[in-house]
């Protein structure tokens, strides 16, 4: 207990609560924090170009660490710039708190400059907000909004500060041992559904493990014990976008991700599965394709901390509420409790090695070295020239992000930073600025289409001020490429506002910002130039040109079955009817 | 193209929440957000120390939409409780309805017979008009507002449902 300012108490509790990187941008109504962080001895704050870009910031720091990343941003315009970040934390579950300046108490409400009703318009993007009129509730705030940002699923939280809050003074409080009188999320399974649980997979013939993002969220250990569930029931696994890592992409039982842009092997497994074990996934649209048609002979279980995402769009034969990891410990107990041996799936894996035939990554490609690069090509010559450098990769949105998903193997988590939920251009770059703040000695790439980039190319300069090693691999398409190959699919062909003209010189963009450019042109410069942005010290951009029209498969188009895959371009009819235009 | 929608059954839920300011936006917010039915709604708190309310929803929707329903407020930070008055069963509901009627005459003498009838008290009343104050069901109010169209209604007001199980249980 102690006296201080407002502004005092909020650097304090972030001291207390082990906060050692701050990403922000100052205004108005957050000088007096900024004043309290000035050459502060431990916490780093990092001033990066756009409120956006430090709520992305601080999301692949979250991401790559498993700490809950801090953003800083002023009233009004700093608060609105940050919504499209905090919003995007809580589609992907990712810790976060957003401390925002606030017009002074005695203003609210008055339409004060830079006023916005902060706590109004990010009441439905957190997963809890707060307005503080009283200093002396700032400790207990910010302590309580750590422990809800980073219990049970995580998720951002804002904390709406008023001017005079920080200015005035009061005691600082630092609670115990955070008993919250509501939000009690239920961490520990019960042991009832995990015995059912372990019956429904002993007694499957042709289960599935279908795994997400929750198993990341749940800590490396979640990942290693999902490993050793799955080597010990010997049954396939695959896993959606956001769940990429949790699982080693080299292991034979690895069938890819699934879903929309997912191999044909994991959609088709899905599809004829006896069993599904869902882990830390939602049932997102983009992977369930037609529900009507989905997994339709399987028994499902489903295990998750939130018990809302449970029955919300596929209903499940079983449920486990719980952390990932604590209900994948209980398995595997329960498991060798009961003495239980792998099972003989062989006909199961000659079916699924039969769909693996198709080789459905595949793609068409002209070898010589005046060729385009075909950008599965660029993206496998990456994952190639990385191997054994442990790279942190992130991306933007589009056909590049697919692509990423597709053909770069990973073996670890928290290496894989995408945008799954709310698919937000802009994030890939900022993401890897704090990536690389958090693993300073890392190789963090962040593989780009020309567009996405353009939404916070600013953030060059956070990242000549604090002389980060970031790499940016663009695959330069010339086109939303993911729009143009919507376009083909669905209006056959009318490249409705999808080129991306005028585009910059990335290379003199480099030189402009101190970085590093360079240019790929052709398949025989790629892998020399892949070599040459990783051995080069400090930042640099790659525009790696590819072939301009290549599309992304397998696909399955927007509320078409799993077994509905268009495998190749040429499986593609021009027209949709209307219901399926109405789709996302 | 048309959209389809479902049709669903009622449900009473009464949700015990954290009485802090924004709690009622967040609630019909998540309503309005996710796309769910409020039919009614009432808050008041409900302890000693003004730190809990209560609030009553009365909604509808499919099985499964209801199920989300409670589990989407069950998420919620601040949320303490949700219970599904009508799946547990036997359960009180009330509704207060001030009802204004304005007339002389007949009219003015069968609308005092027909809240004599409906038990609905004379609250306020002048040489051309009456307030009643009716308790009731919905279904009990409803009927009773719609005989007093009949009658010179000139302005309803009415609070929304408030409910509670039966016997000698609590939330
Ligand atoms: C902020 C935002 N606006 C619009 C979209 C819709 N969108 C999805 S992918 C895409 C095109 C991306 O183009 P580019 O970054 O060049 O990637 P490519 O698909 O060519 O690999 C667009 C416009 C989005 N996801 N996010
Ligand atoms: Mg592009």
């Amino acid at each position: 207990m102690t006296e201080m300012s407002g502004a005092d108490m909020v650097v304090q509790a972030l001291v207390d609560l082990g906060v050692d990187t701050v990403f922000g941008y100052p205004g108005g109504a957050v000088l007096p924090i900024y004043d309290a962080l000035y050459k502060h001895p431990t916490i780093k704050h990092i001033l990066v170009r756009h409120e956006q870009a430090a709520t992305h910031a601080a999301e692949g720091y979250a991401r790559s660490t498993g700490k809950p990343g801090v953003v800083l941003v002023t009233s009004g315009p700093g608060a609105t710039n940050a919504v499209t970040g905090i919003t995007d934390a809580l589609l992907d579950s990712i810790p976060m708190v957003v401390l925002t300046g606030q017009v002074p108490t005695t203003l609210i409400g008055t339409d004060a400059f830079q006023e916005c009703d902060t706590v109004g318009i990010t009441r439905h993007c957190t997963k809890h907000n707060y307005l503080v009129m009283d200093p002396d509730r700032l400790g207990p705030i910010i302590h309580e909004a750590f422990h809800i940002a980073t219990h049970g699923r995580p998720g951002p939280v804002v904390i709406d500060i008023p001017k005079n809050v920080q200015v005035a003074t009061g005691t600082y409080t630092v609670p115990g041992i955070i008993e919250h009188k509501s939000y009690r999320p239920q961490v520990e399974p019960d042991a009832d559904a995990i015995d059912a649980a372990i019956d429904l997979i002993a007694a499957a013939e042709r289960p599935v493990f279908y795994t997400g993002g929750g198993v990341i969220n749940a800590g490396p250990d979640a990942s290693a014990a999902l490993r050793q569930f799955v080597s010990l029931t010997g049954a396939p696994i695959t896993s959606t976008l956001m769940g990429l890592g949790a699982f080693p992409a080299d292991d034979p039982k690895w069938l890819g991700m699934l879903g929309m842009h997912g191999t044909f092997e994991s959609n088709m497994a899905m599809n004829r599965a006896d069993l599904i074990i869902a882990v830390g996934a939602r049932f997102d649209d983009r992977v369930t394709g037609r529900l009507d048609a989905f997994a339709p002979e399987a028994k499902k279980i489903h295990i998750d901390i939130d018990r809302s995402s449970i029955n919300k769009i596929v209903p499940v034969d079983l449920a486990v509420v719980g952390d990932a990891g604590r209900a994948l410990d209980a398995l595997i107990a329960a498991w060798q409790d009961k003495g239980l041996k792998a099972r003989d799936y062989g006909e199961w894996w000659r079916r699924i090695d039969g769909w693996r035939a198709t080789r459905c990554l595949d793609f068409p490609e002209a070898k010589e070295p005046q060729a385009d690069i075909m950008p599965q090509r660029a993206v496998k010559a990456l994952f190639d020239a990385t191997r054994g450098r442990d790279p942190i990769i992130t991306t933007e949105v589009g056909q590049h992000q697919m692509w990423a998903a597709q053909h770069f193997g990973f073996s670890a988590p928290n290496r894989w930073l995408t945008s799954g939920g709310l698919g937000t251009m802009g994030y890939g770059f900022p993401a890897a600025v704090g990536a690389q703040i958090a693993h300073p000695n890392r190789l963090v790439i962040c593989i780009a289409g020309e567009a996405s980039l353009q939404m916070n190319i600013q953030e060059m300069g956070t990242v000549s001020q604090y002389r980060l090693p970031v790499k940016i691999f663009i695959l330069n398409n010339e086109w939303m490429g993911m729009v143009r190959q919507w376009q083909e699919l669905t209006y056959e062909s009318r490249y409705s506002n999808s080129y991306s003209d005028s585009l910059p010189d990335f290379v003199k963009l480099a030189d402009a910002y101190g970085w590093t450019g360079l240019r790929i042109d052709t398949l025989g410069e790629l892998e020399d130039g892949i070599r040459t942005m990783i051995e080069t010290p400090g930042p640099v951009i790659v525009d790696c040109r590819v072939a301009k029209l290549a599309n992304c498969f397998p696909m399955i188009p927007s509320g078409a079955a799993h077994t509905d895959m268009i495998l190749q371009p040429n499986d593609i009819v021009g027209t949709m009817d209307d219901e399926a235009k109405a789709l996302v | 193209m048309k959209i389809k929608t479902e049709a669903g059954e009622r449900h009473v839920l009464a949700v015990t929440v954290d009485n802090e300011a924004g709690i009622l936006a967040k609630i019909t917010g998540l309503f309005s957000a996710r796309g769910y039915n409020i039919e009614s709604l009432t808050v008041a708190d409900i302890s000693a120390d003004h730190a809990l309310s209560r609030i009553t929803i009365v909604t509808s929707g499919p099985p499964a939409v209801i199920d989300q329903i409670i589990a989407q407020l069950d998420r919620l930070v601040p949320v303490h409780k949700v219970t599904d008055l009508t799946d547990q069963g036997a359960h009180v509901e009330r509704e207060i309805a001030l009802v204004k009627v304005a007339g002389t005459g007949d009219k003015r003498i069968e609308a005092l017979r027909m809240a004599d009838v409906f038990r609905a008290k004379v609250v306020d009343t002048t040489l051309s008009s009456f307030i009643f104050e009716i308790t009731g069901t919905s279904d009990k109010v409803d009927r009773f507002i719609a005989l007093m169209r009949e009658c010179g209604l000139v302005e309803v007001g009415r609070t929304g449902v408030v409910a509670i199980g039966r016997g000698s249980e609590a939330l």
